[in-house]
């Protein structure tokens, strides 16, 4: 063999394989045999598990009694329920989680809501912002349970066990932003100069999909409807492949927002079809949901506290369409299936899972049988579409 | 050299070979143009002469065209930058038009209108071509497989580009004009209709296409194999006794127990590659035509496995449920 047939014998191999991730991969099986239902994942390319900051100090029994915050503080709209050493200690954990004193944030510490002469004040935008977010908080720890419901056998074993929930860390990870966030694409102009019509662009958003980039203004703000599947036939044609790969894409921003394949909510052999899918779809449905709440109830309906781009005080709060920046999967998920690996953080503060003394919701979630037996009883959604106290 | 058959071609070089004369019907070819020794390694070693003609001519143009059109629309999308152009290309798009159209020819030209006037180009293009393979063949007084093999490659082309966005009476039904698009849009029309894999005439046509693969290999390395006899002899051989022919036949009657002939070897050929896109064209065809959901068509007809259910229950059925 001559030199140069050496070097291509050794050199076109090399370039097919350049594609590929080497090393071994993580498979678990996760559904009936023979399916293609299992997770694989690269463990070297898997999102970390992200870390919970430990409370502020313990939270005693005797700190929950005591003076209402409502009774030692002004203006407390939203916590006034809560005791006032109970307030001190959220208050504390929340600059922590949003804008930590000794970073580089801007005004960081109790100043980035607070104007340190008259905490009372609403003169900072943040801290009517931080109020709504109270107030969603509450409202997801409430209403969406059956968005973070158990489904796995064992989870099921220890019934009545606590939810994860959610918490200011759970998006904010010490920043005043969330690090994943979306805002509405500005739209295509009528030419084709410049027109991507909305898509055909190697976007994040989709993981580098030649799909619609922007499947979260329909989907997870707007109700639009994400089914395509048609269900018997003859079936009333109204779903466009144009409508089916804008889902595809709402569907690729699930997947690596949460990092995990299709199976792990889908059978593959009929996406459509619930019956098939595995019960984490159901968790995923109400997570829609929750996500649709969230931006519409309480995001966007902040209005004009959002400051205009670049007349705010800390930086760009809206994206470039105007609207403000809104949560997506990606936003509490960060690349993990459950966030934060699941961790039961809100324990730790009880004042975030709902108004002190209403009534607990009695979150039944769609329960996941075992595969030998469907489920016989059609259980009873709890989540309700609660609105927004303010 | 290092590696020579009994029908490895020498490359001889000399007076170029013009071909057969042909009456005043036909347009004048172009060439021989020369010599090439790494074209003798892959086929023939002099390239040309070739027969343009009109059809030829018209094709080409037309071909242009549409390749002009998309372009251009690629080009237009990422503002004219040849930079963005390249490092996009395989992302770029031109789109048919939304389904709010339709099936009308009359399109606005940037919501889909190009995408119209592209394919048109490409289809007359195409069916041009097919033309061409079609009066060469005649010429030459060959028979016409070649421009019916082609013809049903065309046939699947049509069907997802014209035939089927007719009778679903929407143009969004079509593929779009674009390397990665046209790839997603594969993917979203399994999904859209139930999965493709349970489409009968998809099946089949992935049985001709992976078979076409074995019968080429098979006939590719049967005939290799008894090169050494004069193997590409085929027919000459075919009534005598130990020849490369009877080597070939005996080999699979040995090893399979039976053999094709030199004859039904290329008829096996040219039909599992013609009935790779005819049966596909079919599959397509039916698809939201007259099957909605390949996979509930299968589980209806005994044709898919019905595996243990979950039990998951759809939640927006349930009673109090969110919307």
């Amino acid at each position: 063999m001559s030199r140069f047939q050496k070097l291509i014998a050794i050199g076109l191999p090399a370039l097919l394989l350049a594609g590929c991730e080497f090393g071994a991969k993580e498979q678990e099986q996760v559904g009936y045999r023979g399916l293609a239902m299992v997770q694989i994942a690269d463990p070297d390319t898997k999102a970390k598990v992200g870390e919970v900051p430990a409370p502020p100090y313990e939270l005693t029994p005797d700190q929950l009694e005591g003076d209402k915050a409502s009774a030692v503080y002004q203006n407390v709209q939203v916590l006034g329920d809560v005791s006032a050493n109970e307030f001190n200690y959220l208050m504390q954990a929340m600059t922590n989680w949003v804008a930590p004193d000794g970073s580089n944030i801007k005004d960081a510490g109790c100043t980035y809501c607070h104007n340190p002469e008259n905490m009372a004040s609403d003169e900072k935008y943040t801290k009517v912002v931080a109020r709504k977010m109270l107030l969603m908080t509450r409202n997801i720890n409430q209403t969406w349970k059956p968005h973070f419901a158990g489904y796995a056998g064992a989870e099921k074993a220890s019934a009545g066990q606590e939810n994860a929930g959610v918490t200011c860390w759970t998006c904010h990870r010490g920043k005043p932003v969330p690090t994943y966030n979306w805002s509405t694409a500005v739209p295509d102009p009528g030419t084709i100069t410049g027109n991507k019509r909305g898509g055909n662009t190697p976007a994040q958003t989709v993981a580098y999909a030649s799909l619609a980039y922007d499947p979260f203004t329909d989907y997870i703000a707007g109700k639009e409807n994400i089914r395509v599947g048609g269900k018997e036939f003859p079936t009333k044609h109204v779903v466009s492949i144009q409508q089916t790969e804008k889902t595809y894409g709402l569907m690729m921003h699930m997947s690596q927002g949460l990092g995990v394949n299709c199976t792990f909510c889908h059978n593959s052999q009929n996406f459509a079809k619930w019956e098939d899918s595995r019960p984490q779809r159901v968790n995923a449905w109400y997570g829609i949901r929750m996500v649709r709440d969230i931006n519409n109830n309480y995001i966007t309906a902040l209005g004009d506290v959002w400051p205009q781009n670049g007349k705010g005080i800390y930086g760009n709060r809206r994206g470039p369409h105007g609207d403000p920046l809104k949560v997506n999967c990606a936003t509490c998920h960060q690349g993990v299936n459950k966030p934060l690996g699941g961790v039961k953080m809100l324990k730790d503060y009880p004042a975030l899972k709902g108004p002190y003394g209403a009534a607990p919701v009695t979150a039944a979630a769609v329960p996941a049988p075992p595969a030998e037996a469907p489920a016989p009883v059609a259980p009873v959604a709890s989540a309700e579409t609660a609105k927004p106290a303010a | 050299m290092a590696y020579q058959n009994i029908f490895t071609q020498v490359q001889l070089r000399g007076h170029f070979e013009e071909g057969v004369p042909l009456d005043a019907n036909n347009d004048s070819r172009f060439g021989p143009f020369g010599y090439s020794y790494w074209l003798g390694k892959l086929g023939g070693f002099q390239l040309g002469p070739i027969y343009l003609g009109k059809l030829g001519l018209a094709s080409l143009l037309c071909g242009f065209i549409a390749i002009e059109i998309m372009g251009l629309n690629m080009a237009a999308s990422v503002n004219w930058d040849p930079v963005q152009m390249v490092r996009q290309l395989f992302w770029l798009s031109l789109e048919p038009p939304p389904a709010k159209y339709g099936f009308t020819f009359f399109v606005p030209l940037a919501e889909g209108g190009w995408w119209i006037l592209a394919g048109g180009m490409l289809t007359a293009s195409v069916l041009l071509w097919w033309a061409r393979t079609y009066v060469r063949a005649k010429e030459l007084n060959m028979g016409t497989h070649v421009a019916w093999a082609f013809a049903s490659a065309i046939w699947l082309y049509l069907v997802l580009g014209f035939i089927r966005p007719m009778m679903m009476g929407s143009w969004a039904e079509a593929v779009p004009f674009g390397i990665f698009p046209h790839l997603d849009w594969t993917a979203a029309f399994s999904i859209r209709y139930g999965n493709l894999f349970y489409n009968p005439f998809h099946a089949l046509s992935i049985v001709f296409l992976y078979g076409s693969t074995l019968l080429f290999a098979m006939h590719g390395a049967t005939i290799l194999a008894v090169g050494r006899y004069g193997g590409e002899r085929e027919i000459e051989q075919i009534t005598s006794r130990g020849t490369a022919s009877e080597r070939a036949a005996l080999f699979w009657r040995w090893t399979m127990g039976w053999n094709a002939t030199m004859e039904s070897i290329h008829r096996w050929a040219w039909w599992f590659a013609v009935l790779t896109t005819l049966t596909g064209g079919i599959g397509i065809l039916l698809t939201g035509t007259v099957v909605d959901n390949w996979y509930l068509w299968a589980v209806d007809h005994g044709f898919a496995r019905i595996y243990p259910a979950t039990g998951v229950v759809d939640p927006s059925t349930l009673p109090g449920a969110p919307q």
